[in-house]
């Protein structure tokens, strides 16, 4: 099922938590909307749900208008981020629950709710566990069963809310690779809202990456990493160094010297200038790069991230380099960016 | 010295000492405001053996009393549960304007004194106001019957059920509501086999205290009942009747059964947690 967002906008007590948003999701597509707390992913999410209504603009489900439908006309398969499992209901009944609310006349019989439980919890690898209430989980299993709950109504789409928000590194990094797994066992169309860009990247076909109420940028995961389409995707994604540059003859100038940076097809004027602190090559002597003096330096897990000043102490920017750099504090470092990005400053 | 200095200390305990000290008050001040009038009251109702404690509780006004009571008590509690569940769900549940008035407006039978509560029935009931000759005219008698003190016990004990229920409801938030929707559910199924078995402890709770206020309920059923002996005498102002007349056995025998009913809800309420509480109440996760 494709759903189409069409020039969504969302506004709650007039404060817009979403601004003229448009959006395509592919049939059988798992696509991550991944933002920092407030840029309206959840937001986005629950729309497309119907669980709140846009202030304007449209939803589609293929290609019939979904905009009015409510949330159980729209037949969607919705996991909440704390699962909001019924505490008072076994898992089997937790599961059942989308099934045992239909009226009669499309219900299936008894024995074959208890059979789509039983399957449902095979394929979520919980067997076993029915008889269990929710209190008596992990919060893995937890979600687990939220999921099995949400695939027991045959939804047209996946929904789900921040799904390893709540679980630790370990389970979490578990949970995601059986998701994955289990997407392209089922085929479903999904949506998943994040904040963690690793998660994003990893386990999305597309990332849709939202800021402010707005979309920064949708691509894949090398898309979004090596090609992000504006300074705020850059510095959201991954790590980012910038300077502020200027683009003058097709050569990028940080002050009056050149970096050894071509810029062809850059707008001429200020720029800043984007590069990855792993991305980069160290050059002995320094005709047209980079001369920083370091400054300062800390470890990360596989590396050694220097703090370097430039430009006679104006500018600060991190590279990384291999933990049995000789770099010491005060010295110098030569050094030139493989790639980079140039975003214009002149508005 | 030594010796002390290495003693692991609980920083929130305190010394034996303080311990016997803090706890013999509480005790103290339990027994002597809580327990002994209980006792009291039991003691007086059987001082003249147990023959005329039955008798004192078959007399034909004591018997009407009663019954008016469990009647009113049966009317005004199932009233305010409704009532009660309704006001709690749309304030937990829902942002609206005049949502903070409604709350005060709901605490309002507990800040006003009781007669107060009753006096307002009695203007807007009254043969001086303007409702009450109407009413009259048709036949029905609000005012010294048995609608003035059903009105006057539910307006008493209104908060109740409300006051109960909308913490839980608001710290439990709309996530199981919007997961049983999402699911195909409609609002009624959501409310019955979601929002209602998670809210039935306090519920459960918030249904007994009302009751236990509207057996108990004196000063506004005072003021509308008119003390008709027979007719519109509910338990706690038949025990006021009897006390006047000197009538101290059959005034404690009467006043023993509205606190044995008063226990008996308690014990009931303390049963019930214990039996299903711990079990499969969940809990919150």
């Amino acid at each position: 099922m494709e759903v189409t967002v069409s020039n969504v906008t969302k506004e709650f007590a007039r404060f817009p938590a979403l601004n003229d948003v448009s959006l395509d999701i592919r049939s059988g597509e798992l696509i991550a909307l991944l933002g920092p707390s407030g840029s309206g992913k959840t937001t986005l999410l629950r729309l497309i749900a119907g669980l709140d209504q846009p202030t304007n603009g449209k939803i589609l489900f293929g290609r019939e208008d979904a905009s009015h439908k409510s949330v159980q006309e729209r037949n969607i398969g919705f996991v909440f981020q704390h699962y909001a499992l019924f505490r008072h209901m076994t898992v089997a009944d937790n599961i059942a629950f989308g099934l045992n609310v239909r009226p009669s006349s499309t219900r299936p019989p008894k024995a074959e709710i208890r059979k789509r439980v039983a399957d449902l919890l095979e394929m979520v690898q919980l067997s076993g566990l029915e008889k269990r209430y929710p209190n008596q989980l992990s919060g893995g299993q937890r979600q687990r069963v939220a999921l099995a709950r949400a695939m027991a109504i045959e939804p047209r789409v996946l929904l789900l809310d921040e799904p390893f928000g709540a679980l630790d590194a370990k389970v979490r990094k578990e949970l995601r690779k059986w998701l994955r797994e289990f997407h392209d066992r089922t085929g479903h169309t999904t949506v998943f809202v994040t904040h963690d860009q690793e998660e994003a990247l990893e386990l999305a076909d597309r990332v849709v990456v939202m800021s402010q109420g707005k979309i920064e940028q949708v691509g894949s995961a090398d898309d979004v990493y090596d090609k992000p389409g504006s300074p705020f995707v850059h510095r959201f994604i991954g790590e980012a160094s910038e300077l502020p540059v200027r683009v003058e003859n097709g050569e990028v100038w940080l002050d009056d010297r050149t970096v050894g940076l071509k810029a062809d097809g850059a707008a001429e004027g200020p720029s800043s200038l984007f590069f990855r602190p792993h991305d980069i090559e160290f050059l002995s002597g320094c005709g047209g790069c980079f001369d920083g003096v370091v400054v300062g330096s800390r470890r990360l897990a596989g590396a050694r991230r220097l703090e370097l000043e430039l430009g006679g102490s104006q500018y600060r920017v991190e590279v990384d380099v291999p933990v049995d750099h000789p770099a010491a504090l005060r010295s110098q470092i030569n050094f030139r960016p493989k790639h980079w990005q140039l975003f214009s400053r002149s508005v | 010295m030594a010796d002390r200095a290495t003693r692991f200390v609980n920083p929130v305990d305190e010394r034996i000492g303080t311990k016997i000290v803090l706890t013999s008050i509480g005790g103290l001040y339990l027994a002597f405001f809580l327990f002994l009038p209980l006792v009291a009251v039991f003691i007086e109702a059987f001082r003249n053996g147990a023959a005329s404690y039955w008798e004192a509780l078959v007399e034909p006004d004591a018997a009407a009393a009663i019954r008016l009571t469990l009647l009113v008590a049966a009317i005004a509690v199932p009233l305010n549960l409704v009532f009660g569940v309704a006001a709690a769900w749309a304030i937990a549940k829902f942002e609206f304007k005049g949502k903070a008035f409604l709350i005060t407006l709901i605490d309002l039978p507990f800040s006003i004194s009781p007669v107060i509560s009753g006096l307002v029935y009695v203007l807007l009931f009254g043969s001086h106001s303007v409702l009450g000759p109407i009413l009259k005219s048709y036949g029905i008698e609000i005012l010294f019957a048995v609608p003035g003190i059903v009105l006057a016990t539910v307006f008493v004990t209104f908060p109740f059920v409300a006051r109960e229920l909308i913490p839980l409801m608001q710290d439990q938030g709309s996530g199981d509501e919007e997961a049983a929707l999402s699911l195909g559910a409609s609002g009624w199924q959501t409310f019955w086999y979601v929002t209602l078995p998670n809210i039935k402890w306090g519920l459960l709770y918030g249904v007994l205290l009302c009751n236990a206020r509207a057996m108990g309920e004196f000063g506004a059923v005072s003021v509308v009942s008119g003390h008709i002996r027979g007719l519109t005498n509910t338990m706690p102002l038949h025990v006021e009747i009897l006390y006047n007349e000197y009538n101290m056995a059959a005034a404690f025998a009467v006043a023993s059964l509205l606190a044995a009913l008063a226990l008996v809800t308690l014990a009931l309420k303390t049963l019930l947690e214990i039996r299903f509480g711990a079990g499969n109440a969940g809990g919150r996760h």
